[in-house]
């Protein structure tokens, strides 16, 4: 670390550098403020009582810290006549969420594989077809969906989902690979061949160890899509499958009873714990792995 | 026929004797998901059970039942429909002309429903004349409710025509006091919109307007007349209106920031949640005008296989119309049975003014249907209309130049 | 035999996908085209009845407002959060020592959901509770930030809004394609004595193509489907002055019972889609050809 910033930080400094500098924090600092806004709304409310939120200003501190709020969310309540809060629907968004985040990975990238590095004709269009596909509104293949899910016989169930998850999810997980391979020389795939290696050989020794980095951005990605879907959720669950954003939504929308915000923040940081998670942990393997894996290529 | 006076008898034996073929099974989608709302269904499931069924829910909130509804079209298009549906009103008629509705004729012959209901009220729940739905509660829509202590400091009565409401506000705005306070949401915007309908147009004029659709009614001085109040009241809220909830709109007159509020009868949980009393902190009263706007909550049955779920729905649609699930269940949710012959003795002085202005709204034909909270019309013409009433309060769109954009609106979403 | 395998792997490989793709999006908008083409209401229905539901939509003064509401906030989110994501990419690449932790800041927004994120953002920028109060109790008391509340300006709200969601996810992206620059050009170049913001436009910002596609891709995905942000933050309002197209046919279709007009819209939308994506799909891809 110390190395590190004497390497770029001469020892000694013009004024005009320094200012640079200090301005270039500001900056950051500014900008670091304005992300967390919401977030500092969404803490201080789900620690306070909802008598003082109902006195109070919605935007302070709170006078009491209560951890009240959070139990309650958790555990405590109602989602329908249920009043178990959201751990009973975890599971179901967990089980449904790193299936379709896996296979959709998988398949994006051996796609991203085929069209970066086997280009046939019509490579492309198909690529752009794929593309495409991402921007159709998902309240457009609602109706049409549910009911080839019923054909399929996956109405209603996990394994249903993750089949909707793992269509829609794709075109991005193709786009990213084909982005990320696209990078590597031909020739790495040319001299592979010569040495008289296959097309799955070449892909499972060459291609997928180089990956890492491409797999976290689409894993991220994947992963805050699925995790975070409330209309596929809706629509294609039943009693007994509902991810935790259906869980959430009930929580939050009650349309005539009284609302309890400080539960409905608190739900919301629960609900969302998963992927803030992934962004922490693998926040740093985003850029990082990233940065190292096409430093190579 | 004959197969009804079976029908019938299965149920008579079922409830009797408890010696089903198969346990009752229902699965239950609805939309009341939290607080008062859910303890109110929960009451429903205990009943369920106690009479030996198995209850299995499948709640979706948001947007006034608008996710139910789109959860329940795809579960109706992958042929995987539930048992029983929260639906009200015309969606009622929508979904029995799809052919997806179970009739319940029979519990209803049996139970003797057309005898205890009001027509009007019976009306929704049929379905060319057979019963396709069980109604839970009544809402009336047309209340205003004031802080007591800001009346009494500013010597008000409470407003018996819009024209004495002005006449008041004017004196709260000089006293610097919100008169209305008001969430900017298109719900809300209509919900105040219909109210202003009733006061000044009457039960003739809502009905036509709102129930009929008629053309000239729609076009005509008095619902320009409508429009201008609307504006008046525009100038009576604050600043910071749009897209508030209404429940903090609701905490606006509870904290003395404002004087009225127009809102539905949940309101009054609010109020009771905070510890206030009606009667003394807060006052109840409805809008200026003759006249009461219901929503009527219900459950419709659909199409299912198997004796387990079809005799879960007629459980169900018993126990939805007995009394003492609409007791308890009224209690809890702030609105009032929906049959006439439950005993009040437990609910508070608002659900007695309530049901009173019920019973004599119904004698003198003017117990109306909400078109606010989808009970007078189709979604596609509630929806039109809503459309201009909250353009126009968001606006400085005229009186004359938003009459006529219903009518264009009207005649589009046909 | 083998031989042909070989040669034909790769497309077999990929068929499944294409094949699904083919169906569940192609499929279903041609499903769509057909129902936009019907008077279908509850539920959809397959006689055709012609072009009404077209005719009904462009009618609509809703659907303009929502239509120009697309261009609005489209152009100005994918914009924004473009420059902001690129610019915070290079202010955090100047070996910020605080970069973990201000690059998690930045990004978090991404993994919340803006079902409840929505109400936090309404009260920030409510007049009465957020911002405007609050620099208002400093002292400033003539601060104005309305507009949430202001029929003209609430579809900026939301383009903050959502460029706060967003603009992290690009910044990441941008980050790592700043970092696989090859740092052998770069010292090069500063060795010349080239400024390092002719470094940046000069040499880094082009060889990052790819990324911007990406990124283009992603935002113009959000930016089409942002239903959750709209609903929870304005509800469409005030009145419908922030009704986006996506907001119109989901309350078409799900709350009206308007399914033939909602489909209508739907093609509608999805033909602009087409016309401002298509060609820019059709570039990216030609380029890199080679």
């Amino acid at each position: 670390m110390t190395d590190f910033t004497q390497n770029y930080h001469p020892p000694r400094r013009s004024f005009g550098q320094l200012a640079l500098r200090w301005l270039l924090f500001a900056l950051l600092g500014l900008f670091a403020l304005f992300y967390l806004m919401p977030l500092f709304v969404m803490v201080t409310t789900s620690l306070k009582s909802l008598e003082e939120i109902r006195t109070g200003s919605l935007v302070a501190l709170p006078r009491d810290v209560t951890f009240e709020a959070w139990s309650t969310a958790w555990s405590g309540t109602c989602t329908g006549v249920k009043c178990e809060g959201l751990r009973p629907y975890f599971w179901n968004s967990v089980l449904m969420t790193v299936p379709a985040v896996f296979l959709a990975t998988l398949l994006g990238a051996v796609n991203g594989y085929v069209i970066a590095q086997w280009r046939f004709k019509g490579a492309n269009l198909i690529f752009a077809m794929m593309l495409f596909g991402c921007f159709i509104p998902f309240q457009v293949v609602l109706l049409p969906m549910a009911r080839s899910l019923g054909i399929l016989g996956l109405a209603g169930s996990i394994p249903g989902l993750i089949f909707v998850h793992v269509i829609y999810g794709i075109g991005f997980t193709t786009l990213f690979f084909r982005n990320y391979y696209v990078t590597i020389p031909a020739e790495l795939t040319k001299a592979a061949k010569v040495d008289g290696a296959g097309f799955f050989r070449i892909f499972w020794s060459i291609f997928l160890p180089l990956s890492l980095p491409i797999v976290v951005v689409t894993v991220i990605w994947q992963f805050t899509n699925i995790w975070n879907d409330f209309l596929f959720g809706v629509s294609f669950s039943q009693a007994g499958t509902q991810p935790v954003t259906v869980a959430l939504n009930n929580i939050v929308n009650s349309t005539t009873g009284v609302k309890e915000y400080n539960v409905d923040m608190a739900a919301a940081i629960i609900a969302a714990l998963p992927t803030l998670l992934v962004y922490v942990v693998a926040g740093k393997y985003f850029i990082r792995g990233l940065t190292a894996g096409s430093v190579k290529g | 026929m004959k197969k009804s006076v079976f029908a019938a008898a299965v149920v008579a034996s079922l409830v009797a004797s408890n010696i089903a073929k198969a346990e009752p099974q229902a699965e239950v989608l609805h939309w009341w998901t939290s607080g008062g709302e859910a303890k109110s269904v929960a009451v429903l499931q205990k009943e369920f059970a106690d009479n030996g069924g198995t209850w299995t829910d499948m709640p979706v909130a948001g947007g006034g039942g608008d996710a139910a509804m789109t959860a329940l079209r795809a579960r109706v298009l992958s042929g995987n429909a539930p048992t029983a549906v929260q639906l009200k009103g015309p969606a009622i008629a929508e979904w029995y002309e799809e052919g997806v509705l179970a009739d319940i004729s029979d519990v209803a012959e049996a139970q003797g429903w057309a005898d205890v209901l009001p027509a009007s009220i019976a009306g929704h729940m049929k379905c060319e004349g057979t019963w396709c739905a069980a109604p839970v509660n009544v809402h009336r829509i047309d209340w205003i409710w004031a802080n007591a202590d800001i009346l009494k400091a500013n010597d008000i009565a409470m407003p018996t025509t819009w024209a004495e409401f002005n006449t008041a506000a004017d004196t709260l705005m000089a006293a610097g006091i919100i008169p209305l306070a008001h969430g900017g949401q298109a719900w809300q915007d209509a919900t105040v919109f219909e109210a202003v309908a009733l006061g000044l147009g009457g039960a003739e004029f809502f009905q036509s307007a709102f129930v009929d659709l008629d053309m000239d009614t729609l076009k005509s001085d008095k619902m320009v007349e409508v429009f201008d109040q609307m504006r008046k009241l525009r100038g009576y809220v604050d600043g910071n209106f749009s897209g508030r909830d209404w429940n903090l709109a609701t905490a606006m007159v509870m904290n003395g920031e404002a004087a009225f509020q127009i809102m539905g009868d949940w309101a009054k949980g609010e109020f009771l949640a905070a510890g206030k009393v009606p009667g003394e902190d807060f006052l109840c009263v409805s809008t200026p005008g003759d006249g009461f706007l219901y929503s009527v909550d219900s459950f419709a049955m659909f199409n299912v296989d198997g004796d387990d779920k079809q005799s879960g729905q007629k459980l169900l649609a018993e126990l939805i119309v007995g009394k003492s699930f609409q007791k308890v269940f009224n209690l809890n949710k702030g609105s009032i049975p929906a049959r006439t012959d439950v005993a009040l003795d437990e609910f508070d002085s608002c659900a007695h003014t309530s049901a009173a202005d019920m019973a004599s709204s119904n004698k003198e034909g003017s117990l109306l249907p909400s078109y606010a909270h989808g009970m007078a019309l189709r979604g596609a013409q509630a929806g039109a209309i809503t459309d201009v009433v909250t353009a126009h309060f968001n606006s400085d769109m005229s009186s004359a130049d938003a009459v006529q954009m219903l009518a264009d609106a009207i005649a589009n979403s046909m | 035999m083998t031989e042909w395998l070989e040669r034909h792997v790769p497309k077999m490989v990929l068929a499944p996908s294409f094949v699904a793709v083919l169906i569940f999006v192609y499929g279903f908008i041609i499903w769509t085209g057909w129902v936009s083409l019907t008077r279908s209401k509850l539920m959809p229905k397959y006689e055709i009845k012609g072009v009404i539901q077209y005719e009904r939509l462009f009618a609509s003064p809703r659907w303009d407002t929502a239509m120009d509401n697309l261009f609005i906030f489209g152009g100005l989110f994918i914009g924004i959060s473009l420059i902001l994501g690129l610019f915070l990419a290079i202010l955090l690449d100047q070996k910020i020592r605080a970069e973990g932790v201000l690059r998690t800041i930045y990004l978090y927004p991404m993994a919340l959901s803006m079902i409840v994120t929505g109400t936090a953002w309404k009260w920030i920028m409510n007049p009465g509770l957020g911002i405007e109060a609050t620099v208002r109790n400093w002292g400033f008391e003539s601060f104005t930030f309305n507009w949430i509340t202001d029929p003209k300006m609430a579809i900026y709200a939301v383009v903050i809004a959502a460029v706060w969601q967003a603009s992290g996810f690009v910044m990441a992206l941008f980050l790592a394609g700043l970092r696989s620059v090859d740092e052998e050009i770069i010292k090069a170049a500063q060795v010349d004595g080239i400024p390092t913001w002719r470094i940046y436009s000069a040499i880094i910002i082009p060889s990052m193509a790819p990324i911007f596609l990406s990124a283009f891709i992603v935002l113009a995905h959000l930016a089409i489907k942002s239903f959750d942000l709209v609903i929870a933050l304005t509800g469409g309002g005030p009145g419908y002055a922030t009704d986006l197209p996506a907001t119109y046919m989901y309350a078409m279709a799900f709350s009206r019972g308007d399914i033939g007009q909602a489909a209508s819209s739907a093609m509608v939308m999805m033909g602009v889609v087409f016309t401002i994506v298509v060609p820019y799909l059709y570039s990216e891809l030609r380029a890199k050809h080679d």
